[in-house]
């Protein structure tokens, strides 16, 4: 087997674990943590499927932003009473068989016959290709997005601003 | 390289830890995290196929909207959960139940 595919599986373990992990813990700092583990890795497969540019983005966005937005709501909803933030399970049978059922339905559809994955040419560069795609093909969705992402700001800074007379009450 | 099944395991089985955390645990925040956790295997498994066509990028594309949505409805998510939090002081979903009949 070569380095590169030790490298690719080494990240989906990294991930499979964390992400499993997630459910087994209580704290839910170390939760949030456990998730930046998994974001990471999810980056580093990025950039072995050849995709650079979501690979940095990944990192930015997800574990730069995500994780620090999470960890201030986790803050802010955690009572302040000097126990370590817990979380408590529910339904722990049911969700156990879903989760099975799902497996199951999702590797008997998975089954089937893929040609696999072609080599890139060295001379492919994705950074480039995702802004030429995104400025000539791609325009409206990239201009929806920055709309969407206008809507958002203005949308939890008014949510949050915490006006007395819109919706908090005694 | 990596034969493309893999992956698509892989993804399937980020997804279903995903439903898992939001079915199994009691807290609004984790909630989320378990819906991040769904909307990167989605990514995972556009990526992937993105491999086998790999001049046409449009997998990357599609991920790269799908990071930017995936955003936005946590940061309003989050906003709302801090609204839930200052109304009923708890972030747990089973005791907020005004609405019960």
């Amino acid at each position: 087997m070569k380095f590169v595919e030790i490298l690719y599986y080494f990240f989906m373990l990294s991930a499979a674990v964390s992400a499993a992990s997630i459910l087994f813990i209580e704290n839910l700092f170390r939760a949030v943590l456990l998730l930046l583990i998994v974001l990471l890795s999810i980056a580093g497969i990025y950039v072995m499927s050849f995709a650079e540019f979501l690979a940095v983005t990944q990192i930015l966005i997800y574990a730069g932003g995500v994780v620090v937005i999470i960890l201030f709501g986790i803050m802010l909803t955690s009572k302040t009473s000097g126990i370590a933030m817990k979380v408590k399970n529910t339904n722990i049978f049911s969700a156990a068989l879903l989760g099975c059922l799902l497996m199951y339905l999702l590797i008997t559809l998975l089954t089937k016959d893929f040609s696999d994955a072609e080599t890139n040419s060295v001379d492919f560069n994705s950074v480039r290709e995702t802004g030429i795609k995104l400025m000539t093909s791609h325009l409206l969705a990239f201009e929806v997005a920055a709309i969407l992402l206008l809507v958002t700001l203005i949308g939890a800074a008014v949510i949050s601003s915490g006006n007395k007379n819109s919706m908090a009450r005694k | 390289m990596i034969p493309l099944l893999h992956t698509l395991y892989f993804g399937a089985f980020l997804f279903t830890i995903g439903l898992l955390i939001i079915l199994i645990k009691k807290n609004l925040v984790m909630m989320l995290i378990g819906l991040e956790l769904m909307l990167n295997a989605a990514n995972v498994n556009l990526v992937a196929f993105n491999q086998m066509y790999p001049t046409s990028i449009n997998g990357q594309m599609f991920a790269l909207f799908i990071i930017v949505v995936a955003v936005c409805e946590t940061a309003v998510g989050l906003a709302i959960v801090l609204h839930v939090y200052k109304l009923h002081n708890t972030s747990v979903p089973e005791e907020i139940s005004e609405l019960k009949g």
